[in-house]
């Protein structure tokens, strides 16, 4: 049971997020690269978890659920983290520790790979098992978004890496796996309390976000006039989806960073993307390639964009929008009488 | 190459500047690894206000990775003198992954804030710092010595002023190589790196779309509506 893979659960609020069902999808087709490997998923929380949320992670992939309580693990408190971590990591030894790339992933993955002295590979695009060695293959765009880089960390274990939430997809299919659960509470004696959490105000959470959102309807500078933004939004509210943005238009704040996909923004995967005016820039392109569907209207017939997607409307972004709408609206309006 | 401070640098250094101006006896401190170039970067920092400066500088400092680049930056930091607060910036430019500010921290062996937004308070012993995660904002109260990462909301950096700038030009700048430094050359730059690029490649193309132009356009909108419609809000 030693070479295993252990992925870090993202918890909001003591529910399991998405992200980690996406990073257990992924190891159990790393563990079938790995011979005699197990999954575990590693879960921090004050309290026990629920029975549904541990056999959510049971059947997307995980072997053993490992819990880990402490009082402290409410928010997210960097010192007692770590040290748990760190324990946790020296009795599992695991062969490769997996977590998402959020605020909370970001920071202690660092943290662990320096208190590991390993490697890690932040906001991994790709991830697979090198054949010959056995070591984790870590793909992410590099130099801006320009190349792709894969790397590895030859000689060191745990090989540990990040990955941005909608890169990967959940299995679609329940696993069967042993089903262990363990559970350890940690005091806090020998932990240093150096840091206190003094208050918390939990953010307006109604608006449609990009990363969750079946449909993305973005815009880019193309749309060329700050009025144009209702289209946008009208559209996306007609198919209950999220407004996206490319950089151009979150710099000269249009719109708000949250709604921004690509290298430096978000990494988006819906049913279906919408790109209006959207040149197609590889920085761009890196936050949106993995949706299902892809519609972009441009009216240069050359745009990059249009290699990326799978219906390409040539034409002003404004007039073409504002016909979809209209025709949305009227088959809503059918749908509604009949 | 025109060596430049990282924007979030900018603001990291503001806010060391800002709790100097308020809490005096206060002295700010720049530290960087880099080729000789940052030399510029550093006198920039000068220009702001810093009061000392030090670049670590070596040839065989190359080829860091963010493990390598931590590990001897915390050592340069310990060797320089004792910090009650360590700033970074949240991440370098664009594409970069914020690594090296949590990793120093814990090679300091000191706490990490990340993605800090707002200086609440500094206090004797302690700094009230606001941070900002997916589903709120916390703020917590950290004791000294710590390490906090710096978002953009924190501050608009000043500029640099003339004076500064002038007295900036004659600074001298604190140089370490390895040696200066007593580092194993095995523990830095590419040789301290636990991870290796093995491969490089251009991003690959995927799709094949179906493009409608001109007389064609009203078959493409009726397309696209038709997939579009499975998505129509149902009103309930
Ligand atoms: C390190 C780095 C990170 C970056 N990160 C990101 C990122 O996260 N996200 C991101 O988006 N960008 C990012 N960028 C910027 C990126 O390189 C592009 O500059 C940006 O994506 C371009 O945005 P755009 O397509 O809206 O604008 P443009 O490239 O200016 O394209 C506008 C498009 O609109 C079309 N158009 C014009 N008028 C009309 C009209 N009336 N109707 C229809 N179409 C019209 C034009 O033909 C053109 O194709 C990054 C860049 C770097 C260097
Ligand atoms: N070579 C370096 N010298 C000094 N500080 C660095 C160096 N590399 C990274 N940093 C700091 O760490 C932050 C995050 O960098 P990165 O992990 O590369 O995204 C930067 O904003 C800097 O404050």
């Amino acid at each position: 049971m030693k070479s295993n893979i252990m992925v870090l659960a993202e918890l909001r609020e003591n529910e399991v997020h998405s992200s980690t069902l996406e990073l257990l999808g992924k190891s159990r087709e790393l563990s079938r690269k790995l011979e005699n490997s197990s999954v575990t998923v590693v879960a921090l929380t004050t309290e026990e978890l629920k029975e549904t949320a541990i056999n959510l992670l049971h059947k997307s992939g995980a072997d053993k659920v490992l819990i880990a309580t402490n009082e402290n693990f409410k928010r997210f408190n960097f010192t007692y983290y770590l040290r748990v971590l760190e324990k946790i990591s020296n009795n599992e030894k695991p062969r490769i520790i997996l977590a998402s790339a959020t605020t909370t992933g970001r920071t202690i993955m660092p943290a662990l790979a320096a208190a590991l002295h390993t490697g890690l590979t932040a906001d991994c695009t790709g991830l697979d098992i090198d054949d010959e060695s056995g070591t984790l293959l870590q793909t992410r765009p590099a130099i801006g978004g320009n190349v792709i880089a894969t790397i590895k960390t030859p000689n060191h274990f745990p090989q540990m890496a990040t990955v941005r939430p909608k890169t990967f997809s959940p299995l679609t299919y329940n696993y069967e796996g042993f089903e262990k659960l363990e559970v350890i509470s940690f005091t806090n004696d020998s932990i240093e309390d150096n840091m206190e959490l003094l208050s918390f105000n939990s953010t307006d959470s109604s608006r449609k976000n990009v990363q969750d959102a079946q449909v993305v309807v973005s815009a880019g500078k193309g749309i060329s006039n700050i009025n144009n933004l209702e289209l946008i939004s009208e559209l996306a509210s007609l198919l209950n989806g999220a407004v996206g943005a490319s950089r151009p238009l979150v710099d000269q704040k249009w719109l708000d960073y949250e709604s921004q996909v690509g290298l430096s923004g978000h990494t988006v995967k819906p049913d279906v993307y919408i790109a209006a005016g959207i040149s197609g820039a590889v920085q761009h392109i890196a936050g949106m390639q993995t949706s299902d569907f892809v519609i972009s209207i441009n009216k240069d017939k050359n745009a990059a964009i249009f290699e990326y997607s799978d219906i390409g409307l040539v034409g002003d972004a404004t007039q073409i929008l504002e016909e979809i709408i209209e025709e949305l609206k009227n088959s809503k309006g059918e749908r509604k009488n009949a | 190459l025109k060596s430049i401070i990282n924007p979030l640098d900018l603001n990291a250094l503001e806010t060391a500047l800002r709790i100097k101006e308020t809490n005096g006896d206060t002295a700010v401190y720049a530290i960087t690894m880099g080729p000789p170039a940052s030399e510029e970067a550093l006198r920039e920092a000068r220009a702001m206000g810093v009061d000392d400066t030090y670049l670590l500088c070596d040839s065989k400092f190359a080829g860091a990775d963010t493990y390598a680049t931590s590990r001897t930056l915390a050592k340069a930091l310990k060797s320089v003198g004792i910090f009650d607060l360590v700033l970074t910036g949240e991440k370098a430019i664009d594409g970069e992954t914020g690594q090296v500010g949590p990793e120093v921290g814990v090679f300091m062996n000191v706490p990490v804030a990340s993605y800090v937004t707002r200086i609440v308070d500094v206090k004797n012993g302690y700094i009230d710092i606001e941070r900002e995660s997916e589903i709120g904002r916390e703020t917590w109260r950290i004791r000294f010595p710590c390490l906090l990462t710096i978002t953009k909301e924190v501050n608009e950096p000043r500029l640099p002023t003339l004076s500064g700038k002038k007295k900036a030009r004659r600074a001298k700048i604190n140089q370490y190589n390895c040696e200066k430094l007593k580092s194993n050359p095995n523990e830095v730059g590419l040789k301290g790196s636990p991870t290796r690029v093995v491969r490089i490649g251009t991003p690959k193309v995927s799709r094949e779309a179906r493009i409608f132009d001109g007389p064609e356009l009203k078959t493409g909108i009726k397309e696209v509506v038709k997939v579009l419609t499975n998505y129509l809000e149902v009103q309930h």
